[in-house]
């Protein structure tokens, strides 16, 4: 105990303490990421084709027509005319076959899947039936990494836990404390106050540390996510978006008197953003008009800002430039209206 | 002036819807005495002394702390000043240790953690979260973090409500062991044997204002008697029968208490016969009647009208 250590020195390692001390916070911060991550890489995995259902109506030629249609893109079912009926209205196949000197097809023109079952039906029954082609073809299949759902997905949900660590993790914090009545404790002391908050901001930062790596890694380990860009500008940006969203913690906190407020402020400032700015569906979802304003939002600002880093084309300079300034122009306001309307007790 | 750890004048502290906390307080508390702001719940205790801790603004008046002002370096006098608030929740996962080196580094000179553990009597918990506390030894633990800081002056706002008798004895040892250094303290109870205990001089505060100041002897005095007769009357405790006791040669004072009168009374031994002899002439019948000495509650009493718990 006789090494005395700086201020801001304790109060960093008291709310590192605090956080690691509090089971359900490592959760949320850590594990809730890569359990989503987890449970959406395999909802969302890519698939090996799925082969289109079709029937034959039975008659004469309906066995012959069937074993021409044998391929792993077709599945193929032989049924009289009534069952037939029933099951392309139930959308169990999505075509009917009824062979005969003029051959019949039965589908839905709407269905994608239907009009694709009428080219693959018709090209497999014209060929066994002596059609040839005129053009030798070779068919290259391709399933790109950086290309995929969870390459898009990881840098959004990156961005995701950057916003909610950083505003829960400062936000309720502060609100706790204000309610417990410790900021009036604290205050009594000769302490800075400037060492009281940037106590956060540092807390904020080594989380980010840690956090970034864990879902990248993850990513990397799980999945095969790679970053082709610059990881040094990528780390840098997760610093700029915990510094930002810490900075937005702080201010939905700056007032709040009980932590059941600045809970349901923090649900309305991150809401929006959870849906709008790209974590989980891209923003071009939306429609034209509203896109400036999506891109004005910090995370969408962040989540851009990642996945150009990631997919690593053209100048980084260019792609990130743009995010990066939303993200600092949100990080210096947020700062300096939570430092104006701060109330100490 | 320099003798004064602690001046305020006038003071005045106004709430917003127009409640009145404080209304005009004056105070002056000597370097090295135990000071006592003695009153009940909502008489200002609280407010007074955090103005006096520089955490609240007043709305009037003039404080000085340890001769200087709040506006002229406030870091510095946080310095030389130790506090414990009326209710402190220190966070509940940090060990007592780690909370007292905290404290220890917000300060830029203090005692070693370790000394003042030894002061309060917890180095047995120093590795023991705080939320494992019992109420008087986190009570402890927030003098600790008022003593870590080597300060001159000592706030406590009702340092031992609410606790135990053993842990309250073991609180005014730790307050005491202070006072022994020579510095001063100022605390604020409701607890009238805390005031007689621990306290050089107490001030009696009501609805914000200085109702009496002296030691506790003194202000016992003032009852004109130092010791109380509480009786029960067969008869319904009425007017006539006050005053009647009033006149009986020895009693200072009659007020009425809840199934009776308590009668402050000078050299027990002569009056209380006389009391007999009156309630006997009377035909009254006597149903209960006890003896005790004077205390700082009967001061309030007689000055207010009301109990301090009322």
């Amino acid at each position: 105990m006789t090494d005395r250590r700086s201020a801001l020195f304790e109060l960093t390692l008291a709310r590192l303490r605090l956080f690691f001390r509090e089971p359900s916070a490592v959760f949320w911060a850590f594990g809730f990421p890569l359990v989503l991550s987890v449970a959406l890489g395999v909802a969302f995995r890519n698939r090996p084709p799925e082969p289109v259902r079709v029937a034959v109506q039975s008659g004469p030629a309906a066995e012959r027509t069937l074993s021409a249609l044998a391929s792993p893109l077709v599945k193929g079912v032989v049924l009289d005319a009534d069952a037939a009926g029933r099951e392309l209205r139930s959308g169990k196949v999505v075509l009917v076959v009824v062979p005969g000197e003029t051959r019949t097809y039965r589908y839905d023109e709407t269905r994608p899947e239907a009009r694709l079952a009428r080219l693959l039906v018709d090209d497999a029954l014209q060929r066994a039936e002596g059609r040839a082609d005129v053009t030798r073809v070779s068919d290259e299949r391709v399933a790109e990494v950086g290309a995929r759902y969870i390459d898009f997905l990881v840098p959004g949900l990156v961005g995701l836990n950057l916003m909610s660590s950083g505003m829960w993790g400062i936000g309720y914090s502060i609100v706790e404390m204000r309610t417990k009545k410790l900021f009036k404790r604290m205050l009594a002391t000769p302490m800075r106050r400037s060492d009281f908050l940037l106590s956060f901001i540092i807390m904020r930062a080594i989380f980010a540390a840690i956090e970034v790596p864990v879902l990248f890694g993850f990513g990397r380990l799980a999945f095969g996510v790679r970053v082709f860009g610059s990881p040094l500008l990528l780390g840098a940006l997760c610093l700029l978006g915990a510094l930002t969203f810490g900075g937005l913690g702080l201010l939905v906190a700056s007032r709040a008197q009980n932590t059941q407020t600045v809970g349901g402020l923090m649900n309305l400032v991150m809401m929006p953003m959870f849906i709008c700015s790209g974590v989980f569906f891209s923003t071009s979802n939306f429609p034209e008009r509203m896109q400036p304003a999506l891109r004005l939002l910090p995370l969408t600002a962040l989540n851009d800002a990642l996945r150009a880093v990631m997919e690593g084309d053209g100048d980084p300079a260019r792609a990130v430039g743009g995010p990066a300034l939303v993200l600092g122009a949100w990080t210096l306001a947020s700062y300096a209206a939570a430092l104006k309307l701060f109330r100490w007790r | 002036m320099s003798r004064l750890a602690v001046c305020c004048q006038g003071l005045v502290k106004r709430y917003d819807r127009g409640v009145v906390a404080v209304d005009g307080l004056d105070l002056d508390v000597a370097t090295g005495e135990c000071f006592g702001l003695l009153g009940p719940n909502g008489a200002g205790k609280t407010t007074t002394v955090e103005i006096l801790e520089g955490l609240l603004e007043p709305t009037g008046g003039r404080v000085e702390v340890l001769g200087s002002t709040w506006s002229s370096d406030p870091r510095a006098l946080r310095q030389r000043i130790g506090v414990s608030l009326q209710q402190t929740h220190l966070p509940e996962r940090l060990s007592v240790a780690e909370i007292l080196t905290l404290f220890r580094s917000l300060f830029e000179r203090g005692r070693e953690p370790s000394d003042v553990l030894r002061a309060v009597s917890l180095e047995e918990k120093r590795a023991a979260w705080y939320e494992q506390l019992s109420g008087g030894q986190k009570q402890r633990l927030a003098v600790a973090c008022a003593l870590v800081g080597d300060p001159e002056l000592l706030f406590l706002d009702e340092p031992t409500t609410g606790l135990d008798p053993q842990s309250r004895l073991q609180l005014w040892d730790v307050v005491e062991g202070f006072k022994q250094s020579g510095r001063t303290v100022l605390l604020t109870t409701h607890y009238m044997d805390e005031a007689e205990r621990l306290c050089d001089r107490v001030v009696v505060v009501d609805h914000g204002k200085a109702i009496a100041v002296g030691t506790p002897r003194e202000l016992i005095a003032s009852l004109g008697g130092q010791e109380v007769i509480e009786l029960a009357l067969g008869a319904p405790a009425d007017e006539a029968a006050a005053a009647g006791l009033a006149s009986v040669p020895g009693v200072r004072g009659v007020r009425r208490v809840a199934e009776g009168f308590a009668l402050a009374v000078e050299r027990l031994h002569l009056a209380l016969p006389a009391v007999l002899d009156h309630l006997r002439a009377g035909g009254s019948e006597l149903r209960r009647l006890s003896t005790r000495h004077a205390t700082l509650e009967d001061v309030f009493v007689s000055l207010t009208g009301r109990g301090l718990r009322d």
